[in-house]
Parts: structure tokens; sequence; C-alpha cells
């Protein structure tokens, strides 16, 4: 059976109400898909049910190659193809000269986990040069917030009682879709 | 928010830990000065048990002088979010005095030579042909002497001035009637920000006259900060452990959990403060390998090898993979747990100040007299701390950043 989905902006004057009405629509199993917003809402995430971000483990992997990059040139450089002696040091081993090199490890490191965790970013969210702007209405970039829904018939009715009842101060719709299901039982059968 | 929660009284059995923990230390103190002598060193005069009671009664002065530093800064910076545990702080600033009179009688005893920690004040160390004649030193007695007295006397009056005046205004700003009345914390911006102006100079000029004046012929212009950095960390640690210690007592509800991050997060930046700071200090007298400069880490490294390693591990490389990840430092029993740790880090790191400059090679590992003396001077500070903040509600009146702080969430 084919379901409609109808897409529904709820725009909101003041991030306080829109938090309310995000935690109402999570109660009552309605899925956000997304908010915008001109700023950012501390503890957002949270309460639509964003999942944890993983970038730090991605930071950690950027800050060992960094940290691996910078040992392998400095001992390649310093120690092992030509071997540079200032003032007595470094000399012969990388071990015994670990206080001459840990600066540039640790600039290293966090230059590769900075950059790292930047580029990782916008790649993420698709912010690349002549990346087009997903913004489904412009005044989020100005003084109106945003909850961004996907519904069904039924969820539709729901969530609309819980934007009004939260003072939004629009609901507009915008249109809906039909999504045929994948397999049917007669297929499967 | 429940009204009467926001009056502290002290609690029987931590007034009891705090006078067992004195009890104690006394104790150790006594038996540290009776068993504390070197065989065939008839110039030892207890010099162990001094320089133990010395970096007690720095270590805890240092600490409460960093926590006015750290609210001057708050008030400074008009910082929004540490509202709700400015009591916390002003509490623990309180042992000021304390400190300051501890290490005031130490210099008076110096000075009429009952103990030995500061060579310089060695009778005829300036005077030519004298049998203690120092020529190094001699030549920088003009430092010392009157004028180190002179500086000595301005800081402790310059910050025990502020410090108490802070806290008077934050006082009289509770008894104001009116509900929003910013008048005193006015003031106290404008006191801050000249305490903050005092405090840069004379904490990195009090470390050199009184902790690097120790090793009076070596001498390393980073050694100020390197002491600020860990005074500033071992208070915001006595701050995060004494507000993680209330909330599980039933007071202090109203402090978010996004406040003990923030602590969380300053624990963990602190600590890599001092890292930074250990180490360049460490990196460039290692490189440059010139002789007067060495000497110090020289000391260390030949008696005192074990302690070095034990500092930098505990105060680094622990609180770098405990406190890195969000949920730990949202975690209270860990704040707690890693706090203590890096604590007792830092006490040690005081000791490693000291020590070598005055006991040198007579030292023979850590024992009980660290720990007892520790353990009185941590029992004192206890004691102050928890009176000074059952003085005054737990909450601040008529502060403009009150429900900003009490809204704080990260």
């Amino acid at each position: 059976m084919a379901t409609n989905k109808h897409i529904i902006h709820g725009v909101f004057g003041d991030e306080v109400p829109l938090m309310e009405a995000c935690k109402k629509l999570r109660a009552s199993g309605i899925r956000i898909k997304d908010v915008y917003s001109p700023m950012p809402i501390h503890g957002i995430d949270g309460v639509i049910g964003v999942p944890r971000t993983r970038i730090a483990i991605c930071a950690f992997i950027y800050g060992l190659t960094g940290c691996g990059l910078a040992t392998l040139m400095m001992w390649y450089m310093m120690i092992s193809d030509w071997p540079n002696d200032i003032g007595g040091k470094p000399n012969w081993e990388y071990y015994f000269n670990v206080p001459a090199f840990i600066p540039i490890t640790f600039e290293a490191t966090v230059f590769c986990a900075a950059h790292g965790m930047a580029l990782t970013y916008f790649l993420r969210c698709w912010l690349i040069p002549g990346a087009k702007a997903k913004n489904p209405d412009p005044r989020t970039t100005d003084d109106k917030f945003l909850i961004y829904l996907e519904l069904n018939d039924e969820q539709k009715v729901k969530a609309e009682v819980i934007l009004k009842d939260n003072h939004a101060e629009e609901i507009n719709h915008k249109g809906s879709y039909v999504v045929e299901p994948k397999y049917t039982l007669e297929e499967t059968h | 928010m429940n009204t009467e929660k926001l009056n502290f009284t002290v609690p029987s059995k931590a007034r009891m830990f705090s006078f067992v923990l004195m009890a104690v230390g006394l104790l150790s103190i006594i038996l540290m000065f009776l068993t504390d002598h070197v065989e065939g060193d008839e110039n030892y005069h207890h010099t162990r048990a001094w320089s133990n009671v010395f970096a007690g009664s720095f270590f805890f002065m240092a600490l409460s002088l960093a926590a006015a530093f750290f609210l001057g800064l708050q008030y400074a910076a008009e910082a929004g979010w540490s509202t709700t545990i400015k009591r916390v702080i002003e509490a623990v600033t309180m042992y000021l005095p304390w400190g300051l009179s501890f290490m005031m009688l130490l210099f008076i005893l110096g000075q009429f030579h009952v103990h030995h920690i500061y060579h310089w004040m060695a009778d005829g160390i300036a005077t030519s042909g004298h049998e203690n004649y120092d020529e190094a030193i001699a030549n920088k007695i003009g430092y010392f002497g009157t004028f180190w007295w002179v500086r000595t006397i301005l800081y402790m009056f310059g910050w025990l001035w502020f410090t108490l005046k802070l806290r008077k205004n934050s006082l009289e700003a509770d008894k104001l009637d009116i509900d929003i009345n910013n008048s005193f914390h006015w003031k106290n911006i404008k006191l801050s920000a000249w305490f903050m102006v005092l405090f840069a100079v004379t904490s990195s000029t009090a470390s050199w006259d009184w902790l690097m004046s120790i090793d009076t012929h070596w001498f390393s212009t980073l050694y100020g900060w390197y002491v600020f950095s860990g005074m500033w960390i071992s208070a915001i640690i006595a701050i995060t452990i004494l507000v993680v210690w209330l909330k599980k007592v039933g007071y202090m509800e109203f402090v978010s959990e996004s406040t003990m991050h923030d602590m969380g997060k300053w624990m963990f930046a602190i600590s890599f403060l001092w890292t930074y700071l250990y180490f360049s200090q460490f990196m460039l007298i290692w490189y440059a390998d010139i002789p007067e400069e060495v000497t110090y880490f020289q000391t260390r490294w030949e008696s005192y090898k074990a302690l070095m390693w034990t500092v930098l591990f505990v105060n680094f490389a622990f609180p770098m993979v405990m406190l890195m990840s969000r949920d730990t430092k949202r975690n209270f029993f860990f704040l707690m747990f890693v706090g203590t740790i890096i604590f007792i880090g830092h006490y040690l790191d005081v000791i490693m100040m000291v020590m070598p400059g005055t006991v040198g090679h007579y030292w023979t590992g850590l024992s009980w007299m660290e720990f007892g003396n520790f353990f009185f001077f941590l029992g004192l500070f206890i004691y102050v701390v928890l009176n000074a903040l059952a003085k005054a509600p737990l909450l601040v009146k008529n502060h403009p950043f009150l429900q900003e702080s009490l809204h704080h969430s990260t």
C-alpha cells in the first residue's frame, strides 16, 4: 500500500517554543527531519534526536596520523638520511633526543587533527565550492526558526496540533509525495 | 528552589574529619622534627622537616591565591557560567590569610636562622672574607635582603586587600533588598581588573622570591608561569571537588551538569598549560646545556628521578587520558577521582620545587613525613574553607549573570 508523505515547515520566532515543540513532537513519536536556525541552539541535538557526533574519533585518527608522519619525517631527515648535529643535539638515536622533537610532533598532530576535522565536516555537510544552498526558507538565516517535518496522514494531524499549541507563527505545507512500498506481499510469497 | 538548602552548615562528620587530619598531621610534624637528622652533618638543622612545612604552607596559600585570581578572572571577563559556584570559589580564597600567615612565620624564622631553607639568608653571605661568603650571591644581595622583605610585604598586603574586598562586596550585594542591583558587581569588576594587573606581575616575582631563591644560584624566567599554572590547576580541583561534595551531601542542586563539565574542561586545559610550561622550561635548559642552568635538573635527575617521572605522569598523561572524553567530564565520580590524584600530583610538584634545593642528596624518597605534613595543612584548609562556606548563602543575590548561570547548558 502506498503512503502519503507531507512536507511541513513549522516556523517559530524564538528558540524556546521551538525546543518545547520539538520535545512534544518527539514524545508523540514523530521523527524530526531537521531544524534550521540563524544561531546555534545549545542542547538542540539531544532534543531532536541527532546521534552523537563521531568527529572526535576522526580527530583522534587524524592526530595519530600527524604524529606518525612528523616522527617519520624528523627521523628520516635528522637521524637516518643526513644525520644533523647542532651543538651536540640531536645525535645518533631518535629516542635519545625526544625532547628536541616534541614541539614539532605536537604541532603536526594539532595541524592534522584540526585540518582533517574541518575538511571532514565540510565534506560530510557537502559545503564545497559550488554547492547549492539547501535552506528551505531563507528567513532562517535572519530571525526565524524552522522545524522541517516529513509526515504521513496520521502524524500530520497530530503535528499540526502540537505546533499550533506551542506558538508556531506559521505552519507551511510544502506539498506531499507518495512513497511506493518496495515489495508487496504477493511478490515475497 | 529549596531555600533552606541555601544556607550551609558544616556537617559534624566533615568537621570531625578535618580535626582528625589536623591531629594526625600535627603528630607527624612533631615526630618529623624529632626524627629528622643526618648522621655527621652538624649544619642539617631538620631541613627536611622545615622544607615539608614550607611546601605545605606554600601549596595551600598558592591554591587559595589562585582561587582569588580565578574569581577575579570571572569578573574581569564578565563570565556568566560560574556565578552558581561563586560562593565556593570565595570560600577557597578565604584560606589566604591563613596561608600567608604561615609563610610570614616561616620567613621570620628563616631570618632568625631557625631554619636554613633560604641559603641567601645565612649570616655573612655577602661579607667578603666571612666563612659563608658567596660571591655570586653577594653580587645579587641588593635584590635580596631588605628589598626582598619590602616586596614580600607588598605582595601579602596587595593580595589580601583585593581578596577580602572582593568577598566583602559580594556579601554586601546579598544584603540589598532591591531585586536587581548591580552596583557591587561593577565595583568588583573594576577591582578585579586591577587585581589581574597586580597578580600578573606579583605571581611571577613572588615565585622567584619565595621558591626560585631556594636554588639561589639558578634562575629561569619561565619559572613564575610554571608555578602559577600549578597553583591554578590545584585551585580548580579544590573548587570542583568541593562542589561535587556539596552536591553529594544535598546542597547546590542549582549547579547544572554543564557547569561541572566546564570545570572538567578547565581541569583538562590547565593540566596541559602546566605540562606546556614545565616542558618548555625543561627543553630549553636541556637543549642549551649551559652549566649554571642545568644544575637545577641535574640535582633532580640524580636524587629525585622517580618523583620527577611520577609528577610528569600524574600531572600530564593521567588527566590527558582520563579527562579527554565528554562523558568522563560529566561524571562526578570521575571528576572527583581524577581531581584528587592530580591534586596530590601537584603537591608532589611543589615538593619537587623545594626539596632538591634544601635537602639535596640527603633525600631518601617519599615517606610518611611528606604525607603527614600534607594531612595537617589539608585538614586546616578544609576546616577554614567549610567555615567560610557556612558564613554566607550558597547562592549569590543581585548578580546580573545569575539567571544565565542557572540555565547554563553546553
